[in-house]
């Protein structure tokens, strides 16, 4: 059983330090303006489908902020899902690619114009390519975990989904995998909770009280938190990680978040307006702390607004990828990933 | 001479010595019973895995993703369609990243029927396999072939599917084509590498010293020259191929027999240089015959040759039915099977418009 040998450090009580909040308040600003930007490009048709995170910045941002990026076994492996634009940039990703995936032009880093916008690559960060699929990253995680279980260190893997993928039987392999009493495994199984299914309420779907109550019958420590709530975040994802890192064990959190544009483009991209925002409830608490005016705030959204505007309308001009390359890169000439 | 199980497990054995392969894995893959067909006894880094085919598929993509080559077996293919989609995004990492990840993993997967396997242990996976691009695929009909194409996989960066015709895995090597190294005596090998009987806790493989050997993807093998009509084939059905065209000889009728080996690359000059030469072409395999790879085949044969032929290319395959059934007539009457094989043979040879 992968009971603990010693108990997971408590999430700590202390506030995080003020030059802390003010980073994670930009950060989610300029991830919830930046899906503003990507719903505008969709609407004005500079792009064919809009599908991305706005509403679980409070989450992703701190988990984006604790990833120890870089490539290979020793450092974090990121089996991301499409709503993880703020996770992106909390790693220091430049928001103008999310853009380029959006007008899928041939400078789109992330796939040359092949994928889905917030569908994101990136092999120097260890972020696995993301898939459409929503369970598929549950299974491929096992992967990593093996690898990074045997390399020793204190890289672990993540993987993200959303509540409606923990139906899907990849969810079951990767607790079943993850918690092998012959190998128990590094990654902290992450359930952002939307409580939505495309256009089904979970509440007709799932019987089980809280998904993170699964992890509990395979010994996982589990947890379900706030995940509107960026100091509560920080700290659960921190304490969790630590777990990970030093006992090489898997941690199930079930993050609960706010899905405030529906599913996607394909449900209308609109504001959803009985949802709770994270950045609204945050920038409260800041005011109160005299941490931030609501002049400061207002001038950080300004700024990242024009900002993304001119990266808008200089994208616009960049090439497509021409239909000839459509045959490149089926095939790897090179090992890249062993080094090679 | 080493049978196609035993050249398997010598390559696996070169692969985690010398080519850095990690982790052999799947259903009952590692001890005490070293695979359901025994093809992963005695290797280090093999061990065993839940019953979960999708977990399985997923592991294989996680492990070739952090930079593991690794050998994952489905125990047989018949359960890899519920993992076609873990598939589909094998086949894709390089591609729909642009070419920044690349996935060196093989799917290893017994196919085809031959041992009264029923309706689940019977299939065939070359349509699929050949369904899934960003894959490379090969289909040994001979161990030393075994041992050549599955080294291949493992040190190629891509995704590749190695299916295993299980009909031919206790097939012997024929004189002439042995596996450098290995002993001659069939006894003396098995003594070496495979495992005794009841308990196993203590026994130790001794390995042969046998070389490393790739045979690329891509290169057919003509196994027999001809001059009346080319015959394509891999797998369970080659060595059939062979046999009928031996029979036809004494008819008169000479048919050249090409073992594709590889599904993805395939040897298209192969086919076409022979199929130009006698005009008249058949392809031979045991999947069901509806969107069958065959047909692929035969239709570049018809795009490409068309005015070069002498007869309407032929594709035997089978019977495009849910399943093939247990009862020895049912098994026979599904798949090609000799009689079959060589009566199109010689019907085609004798086609006149």
């Amino acid at each position: 059983m992968s009971t603990s040998l010693r108990p997971v450090p408590r999430a700590p009580d202390a506030d995080l330090s003020p030059e802390l909040l003010i980073r994670i308040h930009n950060l989610m600003v300029q991830a919830r303006v930046l899906e503003e930007r990507l719903i505008a490009m969709y609407k004005q048709g500079d792009g064919y489908f809009w599908i991305g995170g706005p509403g679980e910045e409070a989450f992703n941002v701190p988990l984006g902020l604790l990833i120890q990026k870089g490539q290979g076994p020793q450092f974090d492996y990121c089996h991301f899902h499409y709503r993880q634009s703020a996770t992106l940039l909390a790693m220091g990703a430049d928001p103008a690619d999310s853009l380029r995936q959006m007008k899928n032009t041939a400078t789109d880093p992330y796939s040359g114009g092949r994928n889905f916008s917030n569908h994101y690559s990136k092999r120097e960060w260890n972020v696995c390519p993301i898939s459409s699929v929503i369970e598929v990253q549950y299974s491929m995680c096992i992967g990593t975990g093996i690898a990074q279980k045997r390399a020793g260190g204190r890289g672990i893997t993540i993987v993200t989904g959303g509540d409606a993928g923990t139906a899907e039987g990849d969810f079951a392999s990767c607790l079943v995998w993850s918690s092998r009493p012959a190998n128990p495994l590094p990654i902290l199984i992450i359930v952002t909770n939307n409580k939505w299914g495309i256009s089904t309420a979970s509440q007709g779907q799932h019987g089980e009280k809280r998904v993170s109550d699964r992890g509990k019958a395979f010994g996982i420590e589990s947890r379900t938190i706030d995940g509107n709530d960026p100091e509560v975040c920080y700290r659960e994802i921190a304490a969790a990680m630590e777990y990970i890192r030093t006992e090489r064990k898997p941690f199930l959190l079930e993050a609960m978040v706010s899905r405030l544009y529906g599913h996607s483009s394909a449900s209308g991209a609109n504001a959803v307006p009985d949802e709770a925002d994270c950045i609204k409830g945050f920038e409260k608490k800041l005011e109160e702390r005299k941490l931030l005016t609501r002049q400061q705030m207002d001038e950080v959204r300004q700024k990242y607004m024009q900002e993304l505007q001119e990266a808008h309308k200089k994208i616009r001009q960049e090439p497509q990828p021409k239909g000839d390359t459509i045959y490149q890169h089926v095939f790897s000439d090179r090992d890249l990933v062993r080094g090679g | 001479m080493s049978n196609m199980v035993q050249a398997i497990r010598m390559a696996l054995h070169v692969a985690e010595e010398r080519h850095d392969l990690t982790d052999v894995f799947g259903e009952d893959v590692g001890p005490p019973l070293g695979g359901a067909f025994t093809a992963t006894q005695g290797i280090k880094c093999a061990w065993n895995s839940p019953l979960d085919e999708r977990g399985i598929v997923g592991a294989s993509i996680g492990l070739g993703l952090a930079g593991c080559r690794n050998v994952a077996e489905i125990q047989f293919c018949d359960y890899a369609y519920n993992t076609i989609d873990l598939l589909k995004v094998a086949g894709m990492q390089t591609w729909c990243s642009n070419g920044d990840w690349n996935v060196p993993m093989t799917v290893m997967t017994p196919v085809g029927s031959g041992i009264r396997g029923s309706i689940y242990h019977s299939h065939s996976f070359d349509s699929t396999a050949t369904h899934i691009p960003g894959f490379k695929i090969a289909m040994p009909s001979t161990p030393k072939d075994a041992y050549g194409l599955l080294l291949s996989c493992i040190v190629d960066p891509n995704p590749c599917f190695f299916l295993v015709p299980k009909a031919l895995l206790r097939v012997r090597n024929q004189p002439g084509e042995e596996i450098p190294g290995e002993p001659g005596d069939d006894k003396a090998l098995s003594k070496m590498i495979d495992a005794p009987l009841g308990d196993r806790s203590k026994w130790q493989p001794r390995w042969p010293d046998t070389p490393d050997m790739f045979i690329p993807f891509g290169e057919g093998r003509t196994v027999r020259r001809g001059r009346d009509l080319t015959v394509v084939s891999y797998g369970r059905t080659l060595p059939l191929c062979t046999k009928a065209a031996e029979e036809l000889a004494e008819e008169g009728i000479e048919a050249e027999v090409i073992d594709l080996r590889s599904l993805y690359p395939y040897d298209w000059e192969r086919i076409r240089e022979s199929a130009r030469r006698t005009r008249r072409a058949l392809f031979v395999n045991e999947e069901t015959e509806i969107t069958n790879f065959g047909e692929h085949l035969l239709r570049r044969t018809v795009e490409e040759l068309f005015y070069e032929l002498e007869a309407p290319p032929r594709l035997l395959a089978g019977a495009f039915v849910p399943g093939i059934g247990l009862a020895d007539n049912l098994e026979m009457a599904s798949v090609p099977q000799l009689p079959s094989i060589r009566d199109t043979i010689r019907k085609l040879a004798r086609e006149q418009p």
